[in-house]
């Protein structure tokens, strides 16, 4: 182990000053915090899991008024951005700068359109006075407000998640043109698409629970 | 960890542009059968879509964009550990909401 | 234990650099420990003050030095300060900062700069739960637990209460996740798991449980502020949420929880108690196995703390029988520290005095830990001072004991100081007498039926809560003995060897106080932990 602790050719300052070069420690920090985001996003399953199980017909009702085609085309467009983003790294792998900055920039690309889409959905929802808290949602049964709560408390937190990656690839966007990631240090991009398919993940399991559950 | 798997995660293995676009042609696909099997308004179709498509869309990931496949066992072990840790918290959960 | 080289005379301390700055933007693990023990101690102090009125209050009868609403806020506070910002941040991130680079060899944490990030998130989170306090209409008065449907209806400031936690929680996750990579990462040379001191084991087991079981209070935290704000309805029953689904994922974290507490205190302590025996700890690999056991268990347990919340009665037996199991682990820790004294040359410093002090409260701590998870004493006792006497026994008399044992153990090496043994060893004695005055008569008293969360009590509970009263002035005076010692001792001038205690392990051969990069060289290590020279041991 002490091949990490001790650079070699770098005076030891160097090491506290930054740089931080042990290319698979940063890569199992970074699926330490996956494991907590997984975790993160269970706590929201547990709940879902519970209420579905105790609200069964009106959470398969409230699903219904949810727009099945926007969910699958945002399903498309999330899955196509990973593979964007899987390529990006593979191209800077084999030294193709220009390629991994097209495909990093498609990525984030597909990232908003995803978050544009969400921002329609919503608002269609406002329009029709769904929100939680509001009187028409009072006005029905517990059931579909637990649904609806969820929806919103689930794809929030999700899109939350994707305007972060979106921020966090845009940085790494600016590091590829300033020749910070390169094909032989890009662990900032790895874990970068690592984030980045958890994200798509978790919508994985949105897509079935909200969308098609009626 | 010993020297041979640093070695190994010091110089990844690289895998193609083809592997990749597979594994997304899959996953779409998986995807269109997922929205098949919950449209026919059949529910042990869509239950069974939710059960099976959905984990094996999330392993396409794992194991594919996120590279788990050409990590470490001790990788391996960890991601197996805290999807355990994730599924027993869920079934413990379960045991009071599904007795009660 | 290794064939270290010595770091070179005159070696420039990591205290050398000067300025504050040179303190705020450090990313030198051992200034980071720095930082959060002086934080730490402060909250320390005010939770004790805190606790002290609650005492007060106590003494006598009826509301005399405040009103029934102001003992809310205070309870609430003691809890959350002690909680959040003391236990659980704990021996971790204090002393497993500062020792776990140097006990397995390495510069630093693999992450310096998180490191410094997750001490900033912590501050900030103590900002914004202490800000709670003179903001909005008045302070939380819902206990730490932050229960719903309460802490969703009441109008006091529970909302910047809950996101410091949440904020706190971050920090915490990112120091798990930064410790259990410095361990798979940077072990020294020779340094394999099973060379690996007990400490960084117990650190080990503690992180995986801070990165797999803080989420878990994140979204909950999260999901109660987005109930008052936005009425999401998730757990507001008048929505059609479930308040005992709060409950399951409150504890789902918050048990856990217990054991990110008292696991790097154990740790701690497997490393005082050789030290002062001078004789290798007895069983190494099953305290190393109990570590990660109690880590796998303790996450499995949580309802317990829920008997009596209305869940299915299958459950409660499941939760029942896994409350028995954790037992099992703890146990053995206990028994091979006991072993460990066994034929060893004990010396009874103040580091072994607090040390031996934690196995005894401890004990005491788990077994009446036990008679909760049987279900029928359960229901006797619930919400009472026993459950206060227990969890005050097991936090303060375990991991409060052993972060003390800790601090007069590692001083002189963390500061280069050292405070007088002897005001130490006088202060010990009022500090346990006080202790156990105090909180043996809540355990009495929560049998006899004393609900406890009330400002008042009824005429046959005075005895208790005058006895009671008293051991906390008992306890807060060896305590404030204790440390202005340490206070003091830190403008002492004095040179410190880098071994004062003769311990074994890594920490101990380097220069009291280390070099900021810890090792002049690497050292490489050729034989198992705790191996003490044969002149030390005693002959078998």
């Amino acid at each position: 182990m002490s091949v990490s602790a001790e650079p070699q050719a770098a005076p030891p300052v160097q090491e506290h000053a930054g740089e931080h070069r042990d290319y698979a420690g940063a890569k199992l920090g970074m699926w330490l915090f996956i494991f907590s985001e997984l975790i993160l996003f269970g706590g929201l399953f547990v709940a879902y899991g519970m209420y579905r199980s105790m609200h069964a017909h009106e959470f398969h009702k409230a699903s219904g008024e949810l727009n099945l085609t926007l969910g699958v085309i945002n399903t498309l467009v999330l899955l196509t951005s990973s593979l964007t983003m899987v390529l990006s790294i593979v191209a800077i792998r084999l030294q193709r700068k220009l390629q991994s900055m097209f495909f990093l920039a498609g990525t984030m690309l597909l990232g908003t359109v995803f978050l544009v889409n969400k921002f329609f959905e919503w608002m269609a929802k406002f329009h029709h006075g769904i929100y939680p808290g509001s009187e028409h949602m009072m006005a029905r049964p517990p059931g579909e407000r637990l649904f609806f709560g969820l929806y919103f408390g689930m794809t929030g937190l999700h899109g939350l998640h994707v305007t972060i990656g979106v921020v966090l690839m845009s940085v790494m966007l600016v590091f590829l043109a300033r020749d910070r990631i390169r094909h032989d240090d890009f662990i900032k991009l790895e874990n970068t698409g690592l984030y980045w398919h958890l994200v798509d993940v978790i919508w994985i399991f949105l897509l079935p629970l909200f969308y098609l559950a009626a | 960890m010993s020297h041979i798997t640093q070695q190994k995660a010091e110089a990844p293995h690289i895998v193609g542009y083809a592997t990749f676009v597979k594994v997304w042609i899959a996953l779409v696909l998986l995807t269109g059968l997922l929205v098949g099997l919950s449209v026919t308004h059949r529910p042990n179709l869509a239950l069974l879509g939710l059960l099976v498509i959905t984990p094996t869309k999330a392993s396409l990931v794992l194991f594919y964009f996120m590279h788990l496949k050409y990590e470490s066992a001790a990788l391996k072990y960890m991601v197996t550990a805290a999807i355990a840790a994730l599924i027993i918290f869920i079934g413990l959960t379960f045991s009071d909401f599904l007795f009660r | 234990m290794s064939t270290a080289v010595h770091a070179p005379a005159g070696e420039a301390s990591f205290y050398a650099r000067k300025g504050i700055a040179s303190w705020l933007l450090t990313t030198d693990h051992k200034r980071i420990s720095i930082l959060y023990l002086a934080a730490m101690m402060t909250f320390f102090l005010v939770g004790m003050t805190l606790g002290v009125f609650m005492r007060l209050e106590q003494l006598t009868m009826g509301p005399t030095i405040m009103k029934p609403t102001t003992y809310n806020a205070l309870f609430t506070l003691h809890g959350v300060i002690m909680i959040f910002l003391f236990v659980i941040p704990g021996l971790a991130a204090s002393f497993g900062n500062f020792f776990l680079p140097i006990m397995i060899g390495a510069k630093d944490v693999a992450f310096p700069r998180l490191n410094l990030l997750s001490w900033y998130l912590f501050m900030t989170g103590a900002t914004i739960a202490l800000s709670s306090l003179f903001t909005g209409s008045g302070p939380p008065d819902t206990g730490w637990s932050f229960y719903v449907p309460y802490s969703v209806k009441t109008g006091t400031n529970v909302t910047l209460a809950v996101l410091g936690a949440f904020t706190i929680g971050f920090s915490s996750i990112l120091t798990g996740l930064n410790f259990i990579t410095t361990i798979h990462r940077l072990r020294t040379t020779g340094m394999n798991w099973m060379r690996m001191p007990l400490f960084p084991w117990a650190l080990y087991a503690t992180s995986w449980v801070q990165v797999l079981a803080t989420p878990i209070l994140g979204i909950t935290l999260l999901l109660v502020v987005l109930e008052r704000v936005f009425h999401l309805g998730i757990f507001d029953p008048s929505i059609g949420g479930d308040p005992i689904l709060y409950q399951h994922l409150f504890w789902t974290y918050s048990h856990p929880a217990v054991y990110i507490m008292i696991l790097p205190a154990m740790g701690a302590i497997s490393e005082i108690i050789p030290t002062f025996a001078h004789r290798t700890i007895f069983g190494y690999r099953a305290i190393v196995l109990s570590s990660m056991g109690i880590a796998a268990l303790g996450s499995l347990v949580w309802a317990h703390h829920m008997f009596t919340s209305g869940m299915s009665e299958f459950s409660i037996i499941i939760f029942s029988l896994l409350t028995f199991l954790v037992a099992i682990p703890s146990a053995i820790k206990v028994f091979n520290w006991v072993a460990t004294l066994y034929k060893g040359s004990v010396e009874l410093r103040p580091p072994m005095l607090f040390a031996l002090a934690f196995v005894f409260l401890f004990s005491i701590g788990g077994l009446t830990g036990l008679f909760q998870g049987a279900l029928a004493v359960n229901v006797h006792i619930h919400d009472t001072y026993f459950i206060v006497g227990h969890f005050h026994y097991v936090m303060f008399g375990g991991t409060g004991f052993a972060f003390f044992a800790a601090l007069h153990y590692w001083y002189p090496k963390m500061f280069g100081r050292m405070y007088s043994e002897r005001v130490a060893t006088v202060a010990f004695v009022p500090t346990f007498i006080g202790f156990n005055l105090l909180y043996f008569t809540f355990l009495v008293m929560g049998l006899q039926g004393m609900p406890r969360r009330y400002y008042d009590h009824l005429p046959r509970f005075h005895a208790g809560h005058l006895h009671a009263t008293i051991g906390s002035w008992i306890l807060v005076a060896g305590l404030l003995l204790m440390i202005g010692n340490l206070v003091r001792g830190l403008f002492r001038k004095a040179t410190i060897p880098a071994n004062p205690w003769g311990g074994v392990t890594l920490e101990w051969t380097v220069p009291s106080p280390p070099p900021t990069e810890n090792f002049a060289v690497l050292p490489v290590i050729s034989e198992p932990p705790y191996t003490f020279n044969p002149v030390a041991k005693e002959p078998a």
